[in-house]
């Protein structure tokens, strides 16, 4: 069946503008994976939770030409596997892992190892369903984890992690090589696995846009935005239009600053300390100006439910604008800077290669998908206000190495600035935050933000009485990190650093 | 090359001074004084991210940058626990870490200080504690200093570090404590 023959049995879904929703029969469910994969669909997240009668639900959400779209799949027998979609979404591999130790709900799938549970909660419990258990394991062992072994004469492993040499969130990789060439990565990450989706339901529906925000402190403004726009989905709101407008110039201020961190850091990862020093002052300078026009080096909580927390002052914006007209020229020169120094050059042009075939097969997203001809970008493709009026320019490139995502990084930022100065000179007058009507219990919302690293989406199920049903936060680190074990397959162990800060993915976005 | 020279030129040194004797970065110098006196070298910090939401990080690695310019008042991050006068501990400890933490801390050298950064690290913050999360750092390893804020700022993370290392009682207590 074609797409858009389901597409026509949908439903509109509240939440971010183009989504639909649909419910389909667990037997339909590989079917219509299928027509999404050949329509070239893209899956954004993959999670469980119940209907409103309590059945297990497998969840989905796919982008599909031009659309988003919500599956719900019942679980009619929950104690036998549900049909996997590894094979035509290969990302989706971790998440339905992850629903197996979350939920207890197993696909039919090959690899049945644990993902986000260690040995911390026992194996029979599951955090989404049961409650509480009386007696957690004492102290947590390290347990066992059946890592892929590579045989053959000189082959041997390196094991780094979990924690790393540096100021680095935790996590293991496993390295098969010869010599110094790497024949395999296998990651294991959840170490900063801290029960984010259960504590979601303990939180009052109207505050927990802060818990969003922490999900990856770095994309706050992405994920708390995505809340609230699944709660406002809900509500029926509609926020004003400063509202949306001052939350768009905090998402871009969000991606410049974290540009400037990642730029001056692969410099460094390349030997080329001078571009640390440099881009990390000008990542400052944008954090104290935050600080004095929007009252906080990062914006945690700027983006509340009904709008934003503070208005901003003429003088403030003013303030903004010629910090980042700087910031835009400095970068600038940094970038010819970067381009001329043989050394770095070197280091950056073909390392860590995804293809542009191998990032389409495996779902390749965000800006480390752009470096490689994905040219997919929701602020474009399904933009919500105010980027219907802003005509985002999406920065493509195809070599698909640590180059290609330097260089996106690089015109990202200059559009960043360009779009912040056209926000800063278009603010609409009129109130930044609006009352929000109580959400009506049983009801889903969907919200979906192109964050810096790429799409953020959460979806949020409300509960009776101002409570949380069920709230999945959902990083696009999810899909990078598996294509991270491709980008290094060749490379040298020296390497490795370099590649993995040019992906730059979330640790505490992926454990959740 | 010219270029590069050109823009180190232009831009000068932006580490910043004390604008008041008693203000939080002025014990710059007596610090460094401190330091030598208690450890005849520089302090060096291992940092731990025990749970973190990655926000707490992002202010830590502010530390190095021109303008707070760490390294300048003889403090800097090392890479192995071995190495450490200090560990600079954020999150809520996650039950998954729990374990490493407590390695980290046993492979650390006495005397050491612990440094539990932002509210997570300090009360377990908005994650709490759970069948995940063991909250606070105090409830896994023992801490001398938590330094509120979420993230705390560059300055507030610096004035925790000071407090830890000004009080050198602490430093004969931490010794003192069995692991």
């Amino acid at each position: 069946m074609p797409l858009q023959s389901w597409l026509t049995r949908s439903r509109p879904q509240p939440g971010a503008p183009g989504l639909r929703a649909l419910t389909v029969a667990v037997d339909q469910w590989r079917g219509i994976a299928q027509d999404i994969a050949a329509a070239s669909g893209r899956l954004l997240a993959l999670w469980a939770s119940a209907d409103a009668h309590a059945i297990p639900t497998i969840r989905a959400a796919f982008l599909a030409g031009p659309q988003g779209l919500l599956l719900s799949v019942p679980i009619m027998h929950p104690e036998s596997p549900y049909p996997g979609i590894g094979d035509l979404f290969p990302a989706s591999v971790r998440m339905q892992r992850a629903v197996a130790d979350l939920t207890g709900l197993r696909s039919s799938d090959a690899d049945t190892r644990p993902w986000l549970r260690h040995a911390a909660w026992p194996q029979h419990y599951r955090p989404l369903i049961d409650p509480p258990p009386q007696i957690l394991n004492a102290q947590a062992m390290v347990d066992d984890y059946p890592f892929v072994r590579v045989e053959g004469e000189g082959v041997h492993e390196i094991a780094v992690g979990p924690v790393h040499a540096g100021i680095i969130e935790p996590g293991h990789f496993r390295f098969s090589v010869v010599g110094e060439k790497v024949l395999r990565l296998e990651e294991r990450l959840a170490y900063v696995h801290k029960g984010i989706e259960e504590r979601f339901t303990q939180l009052p529906i109207l505050e927990a846009h802060r818990l969003a925000a922490r999900v990856s402190g770095d994309s706050a403004v992405a994920f708390s935005w995505a809340y609230c726009q699944a709660l406002e989905g809900i509500t029926g709101n509609s926020i004003p239009p400063r509202a949306a407008w001052l939350r768009a110039l905090y998402l871009e201020l969000e991606r410049v600053a974290n540009h400037l961190g990642d730029l001056g850091a692969l410099g460094n990862d390349a030997g080329f300390a001078f571009g640390l020093t440099q881009f990390s002052r000008l990542k400052e300078q944008i954090l104290r100006v935050n600080d004095t026009a929007l009252g906080a080096r990062y914006l945690l909580d700027s983006v509340i439910p009904g709008g934003t927390q503070r208005d901003l002052a003429r003088a403030d914006a003013a303030a903004l604008g010629q910090c980042l007209r700087e910031i835009a020229d400095e970068a600038q020169r940094l970038r010819i800077i970067y381009e001329e120094h043989e050394g770095v050059r070197d280091r950056f042009n073909g390392a860590g290669v995804v293809s542009p075939e191998l990032a389409t097969r495996l779902g390749l997203t965000g800006l480390a998908g752009r470096a490689s001809a994905q040219a997919f970008d929701l602020r474009c493709d399904l933009p919500c206000e105010p980027y219907t009026q802003l005509s985002v320019q999406k920065i493509t490139r195809s070599e698909g190495d640590v180059a290609a995502r330097v260089a996106v990084r690089f015109d990202e930022l200059q559009e960043s600035c360009r779009l912040i100065q056209h926000i800063l000179a278009s603010l609409p007058d009129g109130p930044h935050r609006a009352p929000l009507d109580a959400p009506a219990a049983g009801v889903t919302g969907a919200g979906l933000i192109e964050g810096w690293r790429g799409p953020v989406c959460v979806a949020l199920e409300a509960g009776p009485a101002g409570t949380i049903q069920r709230c999945h936060p959902h990083d696009p680190s999810w899909q990078n990190w598996p294509v991270l074990e491709h980008a290094v397959i060749g490379n040298i162990v020296p390497d490795f650093p370099l590649i993995n800060k040019s992906f730059n993915l979330s640790y505490s976005g992926h454990d959740l | 090359m010219l270029k590069t020279l050109r823009q180190i030129a232009s831009v000068g040194i932006v580490s910043e001074c004390p604008p008041e004797p008693d203000a939080g970065f002025a014990v710059g110098d007596q610090l460094q004084e401190h330091i030598r006196a208690v450890l005849g070298r520089a302090l060096c910090i291992r940092h731990i991210d025990a749970g973190s939401c990655n926000g707490c990080e992002l202010e830590i690695h502010a530390l190095n940058n021109p303008i707070y310019n760490l390294e300048g008042l003889g403090i800097r991050f090392v890479a192995s626990p071995r190495h450490a006068d200090l560990l600079l501990v954020t999150g809520p400890v996650s039950r998954h870490m729990e374990a490493a933490l407590k390695r980290t801390y046993e492979a650390t050298p006495d005397p050491k200080l612990v440094v539990a950064i932002g509210d997570c690290g300090c009360t377990g913050g908005v994650f709490g504690e759970g069948y995940a999360s063991c909250g606070r750092v105090s409830n896994v390893i023992p801490v001398n200093v938590a330094v509120p804020g979420c993230p705390p700022s560059p300055g507030r993370i610096l004035a925790g570090i000071l407090t830890a290392i000004s009080d050198s009682s602490k430093v004969r207590i931490a010794s003192a404590e069995p692991a």
